[in-house]
């Protein structure tokens, strides 16, 4: 099965080189998108056996890389899961572009890239030493970071790339240097000689830190944040499907694997920054997603939110693991690892939606678009369930990974430390807050585009997407449910994957009566999302036909009532900046400094009244903005060494020689 | 024929609270009435009002869209749901284990979303008004009910409702600190979400502080009956929840002799009626707030609830 999901990445590679020499075809998309359809479903079916057949680890040793040490590769239970996760978004990405690739304006910028990406992805998850991990990742965010250009007539999506290839490369270095320390004194750069070293405490913690920026800043904790929302909406939408909902897993995948698996026997203590940066993250992200208009950088930031979750899940598994509680660990873990699953599923449905409304429209400002559903009726359809999912609603996926998140939450005063006695209550308080906040966020992102009405003539004039698009997003929409109401099938195939990471388990659920799932005792907690949707479909439909049967089922159209003021103009409906004002004033005024200017004209002067909106982004301006002035101002200064005379080189040449000489005799 | 049993005592749950529901908010408003020297509407003024709501066509907006239409009886449902699934006379029922407080106060979250589209669907500035201002409220409403949750589920090591309210029927419960937060806190959750003075005016749809009543202006007919009813349940829902935690005298216990049930069935409509009395008088001797006051008002909830959670992890005894 290694084999066959090695062949899938070389192939993939194949027809990256394909796609770059004949990208000019009309035939070209169609071949690419297909053909990454084949590979990923065929790639996706044998990691979903490896997996649900709890088949023994594979290696495999290639003779290319760095010579004398060859290239490894290795498929465990953690791979093949998120493989699993990979090719599902890349088979449902690959159907998406199917459809929606033809619109796209400059193919050679996108598809050779494509390929590759999906590759670089592959080739991450089965990497098994230091060098072919390092560098498949390196390939991934590269290639990713093309596509991220690939419009690169667009300033804005200039400055997304610069600033993605920046912190990407200083995610590498991080990642570059973890995997150095975990390398031990003898040099190893396999990974089952890395395991076997048991790094010191003190190394092992560096390895935590240099994981959790190197790994944390391609998935998107705050504050190493700051790319995101301005690369992934900036990508074409199929790409931004794939690196919103499946590179962001990658991510998640390397912390999982130098965390938990590299580097050994966790202490309590490392629980704490990976529980901070979660809460943290979690809710920053939310929150900075209501303030935004543009439903692809909504979207981009609620990425942020729910790589928060996923944290907060890893964080208490570390918690758990380090004190010998392995249920525990076992039961924060599939939650983090469900989350991991559920929210590669609604991110890319979602992005698959927002790329309908934008072939249709041109627009994903929210501002411009409105009444989409009467225009769009099944696109609408689909993103309401990816936005039911999300928002974490019963009976869908998204509640069952933060209902047993909030379970592993409810297990943690057992801990007996008293650092996270005080921390676990408050992370999870921030969580609570940020599924609050989620739910208003998709009111508004589903309520100002697709209700309401139109607010542009290219909005009113929509028409629906085409049926690979709409294929892609049904299959994506069914699997929401499905996970939501049969999420015991789900947490079972987890099972191995804890086993392999904490050595124990979630109980079996699929012979729990009823199909509910129950993570510790009958008693304790269980929740049944069968039962839970029969149950609303029964008592809806029983409503519906029991009114329309005794009482009136007649319906008459008339204006809007509006409390008698209707106004036929579109522009007095609320929009997404007014829909946010409430939450703006309670939580914006704080977080971001949010300041309303109201500027009314005089008494007879006919300007029209503005009111404006001040935010400011605190990371960026406490983090970021200070640091590139540094950056700037050490480059300025520097600069002048170019300018030195033939004299002054050499001197400075001599001057470094003698400075290496005398640390080279101190060190000895 | 245990089965059949259970299936009939969990059915008579479902219809109790469907039926009760109409009731308990006319004997509000009856209550504040008579508070207030006027002589008020009958007690079954609600089910009247329903019965006439659901007879009368549906005037449906010009741009409103299939969604506007179905939103009715999906809050119908998951309401229903969620107020059935809270213990009322008896513990136990056949399908509490199927959704716990966590998922309770999800399905109410699950109301809501759909409420809050439905006020964005005819694209008016009044059904704006009304979903911003409840999801802002619901923002800080939801996490201060979580924390409440996660206090209880400290308490009777448990998130299962029907399993909670056994153990704070027993006698180890005992006085505690994190409870007192608790109730507060959840008191002033309750007022909030089921949409009462001082958060929100049930009565009107005339104000500029209105939210719930905004929100749901353009519905007529039998979809605003439903969502009438919905809120009905919503109150009722948070009414007993009080009670079964709160005061959870003479509940019966799963399997305990017919008589149980009798005494069950009674205790909790003294309860009903004291807790009716209680939010009367309440409310009027309350004035409505500001809309961004609420922030204040559920931000006290959130603490409290959040210090009560910190109680209990910090120790057992609390």
């Amino acid at each position: 099965m290694l084999v066959i999901a090695l062949a899938g990445a070389a192939a993939l590679l194949a027809l990256a080189a394909i796609a770059a020499i004949s990208a000019g075809a009309t035939a070209a998309p169609r071949i690419v998108y297909g053909t990454s359809l084949v590979i990923a479903t065929v790639s996706l079916v044998e990691a979903a056996t490896q997996l649900l057949g709890w088949a023994a680890p594979q290696t495999l040793t290639l003779p290319f890389g760095v010579p004398w040490l060859g290239a490894h590769f290795h498929l465990d239970a953690l791979s093949a899961f998120f493989l699993v996760v990979v090719d599902l978004g890349a088979a449902s990405t690959s159907l998406f572009a199917l459809g929606y690739g033809r619109h796209e304006q400059a193919p050679q910028r996108v598809l050779p890239f494509y390929a590759a990406f999906l590759a670089g992805m592959t080739l991450v998850l089965l990497a098994d030493d230091a060098f072919t991990f390092v560098l498949s990742w390196e390939f991934m965010s590269l290639t990713s970071w093309a596509l991220v250009t690939a419009h690169h007539r667009v300033p804005e999506n200039v400055r997304a790339g610069y600033v993605y290839l920046v912190m990407a490369s200083f995610g590498t270095l991080a990642l570059l240097l973890a995997f150095g320390v975990l390398a031990g004194p003898d040099g190893h750069y396999v990974f089952s000689q890395m395991r076997a070293t048991h790094p010191a405490a003190a190394l092992g913690a560096l390895a935590l830190v240099l994981a959790l920026i190197g790994a944390g800043s391609k998935a998107g904790i705050v504050p190493l944040h700051a790319w995101l929302p301005l690369a992934h909406p900036a990508a074409p939408s199929q790409v931004s499907a794939l690196m919103s909902g499946v590179m962001t897993k990658v991510a998640i995948y390397g912390f999982v694997r130098i965390v938990l698996d590299l580097a050994g026997a966790p202490a309590w203590w490392w629980s704490i920054p990976v529980l901070t940066l979660g809460g943290i993250t979690a809710v920053l992200g939310v929150l900075y997603a209501l303030m935004q208009h543009d439903l692809k950088r909504l979207l981009a930031y609620h990425t942020v939110e729910n790589i928060g979750i996923i944290f907060i899940g890893l964080g208490l598994a570390l918690a758990f693991k380090a004190y010998g509680m392995p249920a525990a660990a076992a039961l924060a873990l599939t939650a983090a690892l469900l989350h991991v699953f559920n929210h590669s599923l609604f991110k890319s449905l979602l992005f698959f939606g927002t790329g309908a409304v934008l072939t249709a429209t041109g627009e994903r400002d929210m501002e411009h678009l409105g009444g989409l559903i009467r225009r769009m009726p099944q696109t609408a359809f689909v993103f309401l369930v990816g936005c039911a999912a999300i928002s974490a609603l019963p009976p869908l996926n998204g509640f069952v990974s933060e209902w047993l998140t909030f379970q592993a939450i409810l297990l943690s005063p057992h801990l007996p430390s008293w650092g996270l006695k005080l921390l676990v209550p408050a992370v999870g308080a921030l969580l609570a807050l940020a599924a609050a906040l989620a739910a208003a966020c998709f009111v508004k992102a589903y309520g100002i585009t697709f209700l309401g009405r139109p607010r542009t003539s290219a909005a009113a004039a929509a028409a629906e997407t085409d049926g690979f698009s709409l294929a892609a997003m049904f299959l994506l929409a069914a699997l929401c449910l499905i996970a939501g109401i049969l999420p015991g099938l789900f947490i079972d195939a987890l099972a191995p994957v804890s086993w392999v990471l904490i050595g124990a388990r979630m109980p079996v659920q699929i012979g729990v009566p009823w199909l509910s799932i129950v993570p510790i005792a009958q008693s304790r907690s269980s929740y049944d999302g069968l039962l839970v949707f029969l149950f609303m479909i029964i008592s809806g439909g029983l409503a519906a036909s029991a009114i329309h049967r005794f009482a009136s089922d007649r319906l008459r159209r008339a204006p809007a009532w509006d409390c008698g003021y209707s106004d036929a103009s579109p522009a007095t409906q609320y929009t997404a900046m007014s829909f946010a004002q409430p939450i703006r004033r309670v939580f914006g005024s704080f977080v971001f400094r949010a300041r309303e200017r109201g500027e009314m004209p005089p008494p007879g002067d006919m300007r029209a009244a503005r009111l404006s909106v001040e935010l400011h982004d605190p990371v960026w301006e406490t983090l970021y903005a200070p640091l590139a002035a540094f950056v700037g101002f050490g480059a300025e200064r520097l600069n002048r060494l170019q300018f030195l005379t033939i004299r002054q080189f050499l001197s400075l040449v001599f001057a470094a020689l003698v400075a290496l000489l005398l640390v080279l005799a101190l060190w000895s | 024929m245990v089965l059949i049993r259970d299936l009939l005592i969990q059915g008579a749950q479902m219809f109790l609270v469907l039926l009760a529901a109409p009731l308990f908010t006319g004997f509000v408003r009856k209550v504040k009435a008579r508070l207030l020297r006027r002589q008020g509407p009958p007690l079954i003024q609600p089910y009247l009002d329903l019965v006439r709501l659901t007879r009368k066509e549906v005037v449906l907006a010009e741009s409103a869209s299939w969604l506007f239409r179905v939103i009715p009886y999906l809050v119908f449902a998951a309401t229903w749901i969620a107020a059935s699934l809270v213990p009322t006379f008896r513990t136990g029922l056949l399908f509490s284990w199927s959704a716990d407080l966590i998922a309770i106060i999800a399905l109410l979250g699950s109301g809501r979303f759909f409420l809050a589209l439905g006020g964005l669907d005819v694209g008016t500035s009044f059904g704006g008004i009304g979903s911003s201002r409840e999801v802002m409220i619901a923002s800080l409403a939801e996490p201060a009910m979580l924390m409440i949750v996660f206090t209880l589920a400290l308490i009777a090591g448990s998130t299962q409702l029907s399993t909670v309210a056994q153990f704070m029927a027993s006698p180890q419960v005992g006085l505690r600190a994190s409870l007192a937060l608790t109730f507060v806190g959840l008191v002033l959750v309750a007022i909030a979400e089921s949409s009462r003075i001082p958060v929100d005016n049930p009565a009107t749809h005339l104000e500029l502080t209105m939210v719930h009543e905004a929100m749901v202006l353009e519905y007529s007919g039998r979809h605003l009956a439903l969502i009438e009813l919905s809120s009905a349940l919503k109150l009722i829902l948070y009414v007993s929840l009080l009670a079964c935690l709160f005061a959870p005298w003479g509940i019966e216990a799963a399997g305990a002799a017919p008589p149980a049930l009798a005494i069950g069935v009674a205790t909790y409509i003294a309860k009903l009626a004291v807790g009716g009395f209680l939010l009367a008088v309440f409310e009027t001797s309350i004035a409505k707030m500001r809309v961004f006051r609420v922030a204040e008002f559920l931000g006290v909830a959130l603490m409290l609830g959040f210090l009560a959670t910190l109680l209990r992890f910090v120790s057992e005894s609390f």
